[in-house]
C-alpha cells in the first residue's frame, strides 16, 4: 500500500513536471522551424506560475459547473497519468484502470469542459463545445479500433500487461498491423490534443478555434488548471503511443538504475514523437472543420486495415 | 432455508398492486384519497416485491407455484427463479422511486383529471409487469403481456385531448399487437413440439426442435420481443409514445416496460429454444449495433427533451443487445464462461439503464412540471431555480454517457471486454465483427456524451430563454426524494459494483450453468476483471477515491492564489457590444449542427430561411429559420407498407359485400375446408 502510494506520488511529480516542459519544447521547436526565436522552453512553467497568482473573473451567468470544470479536467488528466506506464512497465494504478478507463476518464474531463464552455452563455463557448464534442465523437471509433488491435495482440486492455507483452517482442512495431495502428492513433492524437491540422492552439479567431473557444471565459488559477490539465492529457496520449509501439527502455521494476535509464529513453522517444508532430503542424494548413471527418475517416480505415492484417498475418 | 417467505412476500406485493388498483377505481370521486392509495399501494407493492426479489436471489432456490385453471394448456403457474427475481428487483427499485415522485406529481391532476382511473392503470401496469416477469405458462405470460400493452396504451393516451397523443397511442397499440401476434406464433410453435404451454416443458423439449423450427421460433420471438424493446427498424412507436405520456409513466415505460422485451429474450433465447446457432447471436449483435448507433444519432437531432430521452432508450437497448448477442454467440461456440460474462454485461446494463433512464425522465418531468414545455430551446438557466433537479439530472447524464466512475461505465466496460474476448473465442471471418462492434460502441458512447452535454447545458445552464424558465421553481420534496433515490443508486452501483456482482451468480448459473461473479472480483474485492488471466481490470472505487485525493492538491493550488487576489464576478465577453442576452446563446439546434452536416446522408436535412427586409438586404427586420430532418424509416419503410396495406384492403372490399348470405357462405366453405384438413391429418 505504501509502495503503491510512493510509486503513484513519484509518477505524479514526473507527470506534473514533464507535461509543461513538453508544451514548451513544442512551441520553441515550432518557432524555430518558422525561423522565429520562440518563447523558450520554460515559458509554460512561468505562465502557470503567474496564472496561479492572479485574480479571476467569473461570468455573471455561470453556475457552479463553471467552477467545478477546471478541477475535474485537471484531476481526470492526472489520474489517467497514473494508469499509464511511463518509465517502467509497472504503472502505479494500472490494475485499477486500463486503456478503456483512460479513454472514458478523459471523456469525463471533456464532458465537463464542454459544459463549462456552454455555461458562460456566450456563442464562443457553445461553438467550441459543439465542435469539440463532434470531433471527439468521430475520433472515438478510430481510436478504439486501433486500441483493440493492440489489445488483441496482448490479449488484455491492461496497459502494464500490454507493455510487458510489447517489451518481450520489441521489434513487433515492424508488423504491418502495428504500423497501421500507429498511423491511426497518430491521427487521433492530433485530433484529441487539438493540433494543426484539426485545431490551432495558437488562434483566437472565432471561425477556427475549438479548444480555445471553450476556455475563453476562464482566467487566473482556473485557466492554469485547465492549461496544465490539457498538457498532461497531451503527455498521456503521447506516452500511450510511444510506450505501446516502441517499448524500448521500459524497465520492468522500480530500481533507481532502471528508472534512470528508462527516463532518459522515455524522454528521447517523446522528443522524437514531438518532432514528428511539430513537423506535421508546420507543413500543414489547418483543415476546414468539415474536412476533419475525412481525416478521421482515414484514421478509421487505418484502424480497420490494422485489424484485418492481424487476421491475415 | 425455507422457501415459504419468498412466495408469501411476493403474493403480498401482488395483492398490494391489485388491491390498490381496485381501491383507486372504487374511490375515483375522491381525488386526494386516490392519490394516497395509488402512491401508498405502489410503494407497498414495491417494498414487498423488492424484499421478495432480494430474498429470492439470496436463497437461490427457484420457487414454483402452480394452480390448474380447468382450461387445457392454461395453468396459473408462477416461477420465481433468479431471472424473475432480477427483473422484479429492477421493477421494485423503479416502482419505489416513481411512487414517491408521483405523490406530488399527481397533485397537479387534482380537479382536472381522474386520478382514480390513473391510479388504476398505473397499479395494473405494475401488476402486469410482475406477472410477465414471473409467469411460467405461455398463456399466463401472454395475458400479462397483453394487459401490460393495453394499460400502457391507456396511460400513453392519458392526455387524450391532444391529437398528437392520440396518434402516438394508435401507433403504439398497433405495434404492440404485431409483437403480441409474433409471440403467439412463436409460442404456438413451441407448444406444438412440447405438447404443453409450461415454460418448463419448453426447456425439456428444446432438444427435439428441428433446426428449421428453432430458426422460425427464434425469428418470431426476436420480432415479438424486439418490437417491444424498440429495436431498429421497429422503433418508430417508441419516440412517439413515450414522450406524450405523463412523465412518471414515461419513466416506467422506458425504464422497465421496454425491458420486458429483454426479459423475454433472456428467458426464451437462453432457455426454451435450446442452444441457438451462432448466426442468431450475430443477428442480435448486429441489430444491437444498428440500434445503438442510429438511436443516438436520432437523439442528437431532437430538442424535445423527452423525445431525446426516448431515442436514447433505443440506443441503450442496442447496447444491451450487443452483450446478449455476444453471449449467444459464445454459448453456440462452446464458451459458457465467456457467455456468462457477456450476459452479466447485458443484464447489468439492463439494470443500469432502467435506473438512469427513469431518473432522467423524472428529471425531465420536473422541468416540464415547472416550465410547462418540453422544448429545450425555451429552457436554460434552470440550474439556479432547480438546483437539486439539475444535480440529479447531471448524475443521470454522466451515468448514461458511460463515464466513470458511475454505473453506466461499468456495464459498458464489461461489454467491451466481452467483445474483445469474442475475437479470440470465435473463428472465421465473423470474428472481425467483434472489434468492429466495439468501435461502434465507442462511437455510440461519444455521441451519447455529446448529446447529454447538449441536453444538460441547453436545459440547465447559462441564461433562461423564456418567461417560463425565468419563473421556474424547484420540484416539490417528494419528487426530489424519488429522483434522489435513483441518483444514489447510480453512484452506489458504480462505485460498489464489486459488492453487487455476486447477485448475477444465480442468474448465470440458471441460464448458462456458470457462476463467474466471484471470478470477476480480485484485488481485495475492489477490482473488477474480465475473468481472463492477464485480461483487463478496472476499479471504479479506486478511480472515485483517486479523483477525490487528487482534488486536494488542485484545490490547494487554487486557494493559495485566490487568498491573495480577488475573485470577482463580471459580464461574459460580449465582443464589445454590450448587452449579451439569451439570444446570443448557443441553441440545441446550433449545437448539433456539425453532426447534422457530417451525417447528412442519414438525416437528409432540409432548411429554409426567410428574411423580411425593410430598406437594405443587410439589415433584415425579421428572419424565419426552419430546419428539419427526414424521418428515414417512416418515409422509406412504413409509408410504403401502409400504402400497400391500404391497397390490399381496397381489393378485399370486393369480398366484404356486407350481405349476410355471403358471410354465411364464407363460414360454410371455411368449415368444409377445415374439416377436410382435419380428416387428412
Amino acid at each position: 500500500m505504501t509502495g503503491l502510494l510512493a510509486k503513484a506520488g513519484l509518477q505524479l511529480v514526473l507527470l506534473l513536471l514533464v507535461a509543461p516542459l513538453l508544451s514548451g519544447i513544442t512551441k520553441t521547436l515550432k518557432a524555430r522551424l518558422q525561423t522565429r526565436r520562440g518563447p523558450g522552453i520554460v515559458q509554460f512553467y512561468r505562465d502557470i506560475f503567474k496564472l496561479f497568482r492572479k485574480g479571476m473573473v467569473i461570468p455573471e451567468t455561470a453556475s457552479w459547473i463553471f467552477s467545478a470544470t477546471p478541477y475535474i479536467v485537471f484531476v481526470t488528466a492526472a489520474l489517467v497519468g497514473l494508469m499509464i506506464p511511463m518509465t517502467t512497465t509497472d504503472a502505479p494504478l494500472s490494475l485499477f484502470g486500463g486503456i478503456l478507463a483512460i479513454v472514458y476518464l478523459l471523456a469525463l474531463g471533456r464532458f465537463f469542459l464542454a459544459l463549462g464552455g456552454l455555461d458562460a452563455g456566450s456563442s464562443f463557448g457553445g461553438l467550441g463545445s459543439s465542435r469539440e464534442m463532434t470531433i471527439s465523437a468521430i475520433a472515438e471509433p478510430a481510436m478504439m479500433l486501433a486500441i483493440f488491435t493492440v489489445a488483441l495482440a496482448a490479449n488484455s486492455t491492461n496497459l502494464s500487461e500490454m507493455a510487458k507483452v510489447a517489451v518481450s517482442q520489441s521489434w513487433k512495431f515492424l508488423a504491418p498491423s502495428q504500423m497501421l495502428a500507429f498511423a491511426a492513433l497518430f491521427i487521433v492524437l492530433i485530433a484529441e490534443t487539438g493540433r494543426i491540422p484539426v485545431d490551432n492552439p495558437a488562434t483566437h479567431l472565432e471561425l477556427t478555434m475549438i479548444h480555445e473557444a471553450m476556455i475563453l471565459e476562464y482566467s487566473g488559477p482556473y485557466l492554469a488548471l485547465l492549461e496544465w490539465g490539457a498538457s498532461i492529457k497531451q503527455l498521456v496520449l503521447m506516452t500511450l503511443l510511444v510506450n505501446t509501439f516502441f517499448p524500448f527502455g521500459l524497465s520492468s521494476d522500480w530500481t533507481a538504475r532502471g528508472l534512470g535509464l528508462g527516463l532518459i529513453l522515455y524522454l528521447t522517444k517523446l522528443l522524437l514523437l514531438l518532432c514528428l508532430i511539430v513537423l506535421v503542424e508546420t507543413t500543414n494548413a489547418k483543415l476546414r472543420l468539415f474536412r476533419v471527418p475525412e481525416l478521421l475517416m482515414a484514421s478509421f480505415i487505418f484502424g480497420a486495415l490494422a485489424l484485418i492484417s492481424t487476421f491475415l498475418f | 432455508m425455507n422457501t415459504f417467505p419468498v412466495g408469501t412476500i411476493f403474493a403480498l406485493s401482488l395483492t398490494a398492486y391489485l388491491g390498490g388498483a381496485l381501491a383507486c377505481l372504487a374511490g375515483w370521486q375522491k381525488p386526494a384519497l386516490c392519490r394516497y392509495i395509488c402512491c401508498g399501494s405502489a410503494l407497498a407493492g414495491a417494498v414487498f416485491g423488492g424484499l421478495a426479489a432480494v430474498l429470492g436471489i439470496l436463497q437461490g432456490t427457484p420457487f414454483l407455484w402452480s394452480m390448474s385453471s380447468g382450461i387445457p394448456l392454461f395453468t396459473y403457474s408462477f416461477e420465481y427463479d433468479a431471472l424473475a427475481g432480477f427483473f422484479n428487483l429492477i421493477l421494485a427499485i423503479l416502482a419505489g422511486a416513481v411512487s414517491f415522485y408521483s405523490f406530488s406529481y399527481l397533485r397537479e391532476f387534482e380537479g382536472k383529471r381522474n386520478i382514480g382511473f390513473f391510479g388504476f392503470l398505473f397499479l395494473l401496469l405494475l401488476l402486469s409487469l410482475t406477472i410477465v416477469f414471473t409467469a411460467a405458462n405461455a398463456f399466463l405470460f401472454l395475458i400479462g403481456w397483453e394487459v401490460m400493452a393495453l394499460v400502457a396504451y391507456g396511460l400513453v393516451t392519458f392526455y387524450h385531448e391532444d391529437r398528437e397523443t392520440r396518434r402516438a397511442g394508435l401507433l403504439y397499440i398497433v405495434m404492440a399487437h404485431i409483437d403480441a401476434g409474433c409471440l403467439l406464433l412463436g409460442f404456438a410453435l413451441l407448444m406444438q413440439v412440447s405438447g404443453s404451454a409450461d415454460f418448463a416443458s419448453f426447456r425439456t423439449a428444446a432438444a427435439q426442435l428441428s433446426s428449421g423450427q428453432q430458426a422460425a421460433a427464434f425469428v418470431f420471438f426476436f420480432l415479438g420481443f424486439g418490437i417491444k424493446a424498440g429495436i431498429i427498424p421497429f422503433h418508430i412507436w417508441l419516440p412517439a409514445a413515450h414522450p406524450v405520456a405523463p412523465s412518471n409513466i414515461s419513466a416506467l415505460l422506458s425504464g422497465i416496460v421496454l425491458k420486458a422485451g429483454i426479459y423475454g429474450m433472456a428467458r426464451i433465447f437462453l432457455g426454451g429454444l435450446g442452444v441457438l446457432p451462432s448466426w442468431a447471436g450475430l443477428l442480435v449483435l448486429i441489430v444491437g449495433v444498428a440500434s445503438a448507433v442510429l438511436g443516438v444519432l436520432y437523439a442528437l437531432m431532437e430538442h424535445d427533451l423527452k423525445r431525446l430521452l426516448a431515442y436514447h432508450s433505443i440506443e441503450n437497448i442496442g447496447i444491451i443487445l450487443i452483450g446478449l448477442g455476444a453471449a449467444l454467440v459464445f454459448r453456440a461456440a462452446g464458451h459458457p464462461q465467456l457467455a456468462a460474462v457477456a450476459l452479466i454485461a447485458a443484464m447489468f446494463h439492463t439494470l443500469n439503464h432502467a435506473i438512469f433512464k427513469c431518473l432522467l425522465f423524472l428529471g425531465a418531468g420536473s422541468v416540464l412540471h415547472s416550465t410547462g414545455t418540453r422544448n429545450m430551446e425555451e429552457m436554460g438557466g434552470l440550474i439556479r431555480p432547480m438546483p437539486v433537479t439539475a444535480f440529479c439530472f447531471l448524475i443521470g447524464a454522466i451515468a448514461i454517457s458511460g463515464l466513470p466512475p458511475l454505473n453506466g461505465f461499468v456495464s459498458e466496460w464489461l461489454t467491451y471486454q466481452s467483445l474483445l474476448a469474442g475475437y479470440g473465442a470465435t473463428g472465421g471471418l465473423t470474428r472481425i465483427l467483434f472489434p468492429l462492434a466495439g468501435s461502434m460502441l465507442a462511437l455510440t458512447g461519444a455521441l451519447a456524451a455529446a448529446c447529454f452535454v447538449k441536453a444538460f447545458a441547453i436545459t440547465f445552464l447559462a441564461l433562461p430563454r423564456s418567461v417560463e424558465s425565468r419563473t421556474a421553481h424547484e420540484a416539490p420534496r417528494s419528487m426530489l426524494v424519488g429522483m434522489g433515490w435513483l441518483t444514489v443508486a447510480c453512484v452506489a452501483l458504480g462505485l460498489g459494483v464489486t459488492w453487487f456482482l455476486p447477485v448475477f451468480d444465480a442468474l448465470t448459473e440458471q441460464l448458462l450453468g456458470q457462476r463467474v461473479g466471484t471470478n470477476l472480483i480480485s484485488g481485495h474485492g475492489l477490482v473488477l476483471s474480465a475473468g481472463m488471466p492477464h485480461g483487463g481490470t478496472v476499479s471504479t472505487a479506486v478511480i472515485g477515491v483517486g479523483l477525490a485525493i487528487l482534488l486536494i492538491p488542485a484545490v490547494l493550488l487554487v486557494s493559495i492564489g485566490a487568498r491573495r487576489y480577488a475573485r470577482k464576478r463580471g459580464p461574459t465577453w460580449d465582443c464589445g457590444l454590450p448587452g449579451l442576452s439569451e439570444a446570443n446563446e448557443y441553441t440545441a439546434t446550433a449545437f448539433s449542427k456539425p453532426l447534422r452536416m457530417i451525417f447528412s446522408a442519414l438525416y437528409q436535412p432540409r432548411r429554409e430561411i426567410q428574411a423580411v427586409f425593410d430598406v437594405s438586404p443587410y439589415f433584415p427586420k425579421e428572419i424565419r429559420f426552419e430546419s428539419e430532418i427526414e424521418p428515414t424509416f417512416e418515409k422509406r419503410l412504413y409509408v410504403p407498407l401502409k400504402d400497400l396495406l391500404l391497397r390490399v384492403s381496397i381489393r378485399m372490399r370486393a369480398i366484404q359485400a356486407g350481405s349476410i348470405h355471403a358471410y354465411l357462405a364464407y363460414i360454410f366453405v371455411t368449415l368444409i375446408l377445415l374439416l377436410l384438413f382435419g380428416v387428412r391429418q
